[in-house]
């Protein structure tokens, strides 16, 4: 505001006033007061940024940058608003996050990480999206694989190779509807043989070099390409490469235990990473607790840090993604896990595929919810054996908001690396809507909170039937990105290509409103009309 | 054999008769909530359901319920010159506010969900809950002495022609229950105009007119007071000498605020012991009833704040303007007239009909307080504005959404 616009202001305001007089009523003695109090508030904020200019001339005559010193009379607004920092941080940026919701599980994985004893393991094809229902399956029944062998391919894409977690026998090829591949069984070896890779000198080899690698290896496979969550075509050049180091899922995985013994081999696979993108790797972090994340991840070199805090989705790579470097137009980002960097870390040093992976196993319905080391693909029943509470369970390979719903006799899906065990709730409950008999999580004000240290035994019970969209905000409250879901949704219903693009489609992949469609009052299926728009999204390309 | 096993034993055909089926489900589901499970997707949800939202609605109501059956009665002994004071006469004016409450009540809610239930049946999908609230709103709204017949017909048209016409539930433009009190507003004017309607009991609201008393009154409840040996409704019971029955509005409307004093007690306004629709007399109870939907969260706070800044802006200019007497009334004593609280409490924060973005919600809020408020001033024919601005306010809501993320789409482009 210039001087111009407060004498106009301050003239205008002394017109009201002396025109005022004429009808002197209680009433308008308020309002009388209220002109004064705001033209001394005027008078006195002129005279202030007058002043605060002054002072920033004086500043640039020092040679000082007074926007980058924060030379001023006035506090920025963000001083107001400092976010709270915690000590450990140095370097990289730093984002605070308000919206979004931790929910409290029981069953929690603490612990060291245990040996498991799995002997059969299984690779999905549908756990990648986009993926024909039929792939071509190199290897027949009965054929003896080594770790990194390819087992299938895409017709569509035949470069693109899928490779063995594992060495054995092939011993099943499960078949869903239509003669579709659901599942290509592998009986382990005791002692896992694996097939040698000729290394190559990442600091000489040129970028198509590294492709043709990757492709060979199956590390292409590992690799998410965002938007659509779909492992990237051999022509795709990601602007940035996204790595989140943490999870704020329920019950999620610690990666700081994962990293502890693997700190070489996860910068070696970070290196790999920043040859591979147009700009950046960068590195999202977490700084919700009170001490620092493992020094593999402080430490990483060649990769832009950010640290984020917050609620769940704070942990989100989407989140991170519209936060530091939101998708514009046509581009292409790459996210990875930690244990996939891992992985591509192993291969560059040894010439080896380990797709070994921690495995948290969580949920109120194990005896002993800890951490066990296995392979990609383990088998559920495996893994959960003697360890299972009750029958009426059901076994979700991932977190309750994101997850597969999977069965003992199922595999731990190509990306998870936890399992989580809940009650069905498949029982009628007297007044339920009413009387909440039984804690259960919530956003709601009108369900008690029962303190906030509560650890809840949620079950699967649906809580209320689908009904048309209500409320409103609700799922704006846990989404901490500048986009309005509910109108996506509906955008996405009503099947309006070019509104949901335009309304961010493409910034969100189902883990990202997976909270919306647990607050969602009217019980919608966020995710899967999420996953329609994103479909239909991509046949438009 | 256990209740849930009786009920399921009488569950009754789907195919034969889709109606009943409807209605058995609608009842089931109060009483057991189902058995379903996730099936992907988020494996647990929130434990809170559309039923329990609109319950607390209900329940955020019920001191205003309460209070309104009793100001009934209130009105019309006062009108009647006799138990002036507010317990004096309690079991009669109970007595007589539940005679007419009652009806107004029932018809709300057998016509309402018979609808409802009808139009569920008919498109095959289980009866959403979003009447439960219009329907216990509607009776807070009504004037007491409101016709039955009448009262039928704008439920039946709020319902059909408001609701099931755009797709039932979440899918309507514009508030159902005010829409049946716009019906009345519009089609019967005669009914609902100048200050005959808000005194219930008398065959016409001037003085000598005697008292309307059906079989309720002489014969249920005098039967019942005559053994108990209590006071007995007095069939020769006239409205006083120079009763006229007019509402703070319309005194404020005719002499500003010393005129509205001299009848009614600051006291009286706030705690509703003045005439006026059912519910929207007693503002403490209203509030009350807004802080229970604020607490739970369960109605957005930027609406009311909205509407709040807006009707305190625009009584602002309206006092430095100050050309008729109710243009120098102060925002304070706008608030102990006439329904701006119950109007922000109950029905500006119906989600369907209200702005549904962050950024709206204010706007929209702002936008009913300043139409609400220049409509009681200025507008001569009715002294009250907030129906006519929330209907108004609904119309522009897909507007203001629209220009909200407009920006927002502009924003995501400017990225590119």
């Amino acid at each position: 505001m210039n001087k111009r616009t407060i004498t106009l202001s301050l003239t205008f305001l002394a017109q009201i006033l002396s025109a005022e007089p004429s009808t002197a009523s209680s009433g308008s003695g308020i309002l009388l007061y209220s002109v004064v109090a705001v033209c001394a508030v005027l008078v006195v904020w002129a005279m202030l940024s007058l002043a605060g200019n002054l002072l920033k001339i004086e500043a640039s005559k020092y040679g000082m940058d007074p926007e980058k010193n924060g030379i001023g009379i006035f506090p920025g607004v963000k001083d107001f608003f400092k976010p709270a920092k915690p000590g450990y941080i140095n370097d990289g940026s730093f984002h605070l996050l308000t919206k979004g919701h931790d929910i409290k599980l029981a069953g929690e994985a603490s612990g060291d990480i245990k040996p498991a004893h799995v002997t059969r393991f299984g690779i999905n094809p549908k756990d990648f999206h986009g993926m024909s229902p039929i792939p071509k399956v190199i290897l027949e029944t009965g054929a003896e694989v080594k770790a990194g062998d390819i087992l299938f391919y895409d017709k569509k894409r035949p470069e693109i190779m899928y490779a063995a977690p594992v060495s054995g026998e092939v011993v099943e090829i499960r078949r869903g509807e239509k003669r579709s591949i659901d599942e290509i069984v592998i009986l382990a070896d005791k002692t896992i043989k694996y097939k040698k890779f000729k290394i190559i000198d990442i600091n000489k080899a040129d970028r198509n070099e590294i492709v043709t690698f990757m492709l060979e290896t199956g590390l292409w496979t590992l690799i998410n390409e965002r938007p659509f969550d779909v492992v990237p075509d051999i022509d795709s050049v990601p602007v940035n490469i996204f790595v989140s180091t943490f999870d704020t899922a329920p019950l999620a995985i610690d990666y700081n235990k994962v990293i502890s013994g693997n700190e070489a081999v996860f910068q070696a696979g970070l290196d790999v990473l920043s040859k591979l993108t147009k700009r950046k790797v960068h590195f999202a972090l977490a700084s919700t607790g009170t001490t620092a994340p493992s020094s593999a991840f402080t430490n990483a070199m060649g990769a832009e840090k950010h640290w984020f805090k917050g609620p769940h989705p704070a942990g989100n790579v989407g989140i991170h993604i519209h936060h530091i470097a939101p998708i514009k137009g046509q581009d292409k980002v790459w996210t990875l896990g930690v244990q996939e960097v891992v992985t591509i870390g192993k291969m560059i040093l040894t010439g080896e595929y380990h797709a070994d992976r921690v495995v948290a196993l969580t949920g109120s319905q194990l005896n002993n919810a800890g951490y066990v080391r296995t392979y990609q693909g383990a088998g559920l029943g495996d893994l959960l054996k003697n360890n299972l509470i009750g029958e009426n369970n059901r076994v979700v390979s991932g977190d309750v908001l994101s997850g597969t719903k999977s069965s003992l006799d199922g595999f731990l899906g190509f990306r998870d690396d936890q399992v989580t065990v809940l009650k069905e709730g498949n029982e009628y409950e007297l007044l339920g809507w009413l009387l909440p008999l039984t804690p259960r999580p919530s956003i709601s004000g009108t369900i008690p909170s029962y303190g906030s240290d509560t650890k809840f035994e949620a079950n699967t019970n649906t809580h209320g039937e689908k009904r048309a969209f209500v409320v409103s905000g609700q799922y704006e409250s846990v989404l901490p990105m500048d986009i309005y879901p509910q109108h996506l949704m509906k955008a996405i219903i009503t099947n309006n290509i070019e509104k949901m693009e335009a309304l961010g489609l493409a910034e969100l992949t189902e883990e990202d409103v997976a909270l919306c469609e647990f607050v969602c009052t009217s019980k919608n299926p966020v995710q899967s009309i999420l996953r329609q728009g994103l479909d239909s999204l991509k046949e438009q390309l | 054999m256990g209740l849930i096993d009786f009920l399921k034993s009488i569950e009754p055909d789907k195919k034969k008769s889709p109606l009943l089926h409807t209605a058995y489900d609608a009842f089931f589901t109060f009483a057991y909530a189902p058995d379903t499970v996730t099936k992907g997707g988020s494996h647990i949800k929130d434990g809170m359901d559309l039923k329990r939202l609109m319950v607390v609605v209900v329940i955020s109501m019920q001191l205003c319920y309460l209070f309104g059956t009793y100001n009934i009665g209130h009105q019309h002994f006062v009108a009647a010159g006799q138990y002036l004071g507010f317990i004096e006469g309690f079991h009669l004016k109970l007595a007589h506010g539940l005679i007419k409450m009652l009806p107004i009540y029932i018809v709300s809610m057998v016509v309402g969900l018979g609808i409802e239930f009808y139009f569920a049946a008919k498109k095959g999908h289980a009866v959403e809950e979003g009447y439960l609230v219009t329907g216990a709103l509607i009776p807070l709204i009504m004037p007491p002495d409101i016709p039955l017949w009448i009262l039928t017909f704008s439920i039946i048209f709020a319902v059909i022609i408001g609701k099931e016409a755009f797709g039932g539930t979440g899918m309507n433009i514009w508030n159902i229950a005010l829409l049946s009190r716009v019906f009345v507003f519009f089609a019967y004017p005669l009914t609902i105009a100048g200050d005959q309607c808000w005194i219930s009991g008398f065959h016409k609201i001037s003085g000598g007119a005697g008292a309307d008393y059906g079989w309720f009154h002489t014969g249920f409840f005098n039967t019942i007071f005559e053994w108990m040996g209590l006071d007995t409704f007095n069939t020769a019971t006239k409205v006083v000498d120079g009763f006229s029955g007019a509402t703070p509005l319309a005194l404020a409307y005719a002499g500003g605020w010393e005129k509205v004093t001299s009848v009614f007690s600051e006291g009286q306004m706030i705690w509703g012991a003045i005439p006026g629709s059912i519910g929207e007399t007693s503002k403490v109870f209203i509030i009350i009833g807004a802080l229970i939907l604020l607490l739970t969260r369960v109605a957005s706070w930027r609406i009311m704040a909205g509407m709040l800044i807006g009707l305190i802006g625009t009584t602002w200019i309206l006092n430095a303007l100050g050309s008729t007497p109710f243009m120098t009334v102060t925002w304070t004593q706008h608030l102990m007239m006439g329904s701006f609280l119950f109007a922000m409490a109950f029905m500006a924060t119906d989600p369907v009909t209200a702005s549904t973005t962050n950024r709206g919600k204010w706007i929209y809020g702002i936008f009913i307080g300043c139409i609400g408020i220049i409509i009681r001033v200025m507008n001569p024919a009715y002294p009250e504005g907030w129906m006519l601005a929330i209907l108004f306010a609904n119309t522009f809501a897909p507007t203001i959404d629209y220009f909200v993320i407009e920006s927002n789409i502009k924003k995501r482009l400017s990225r590119a």
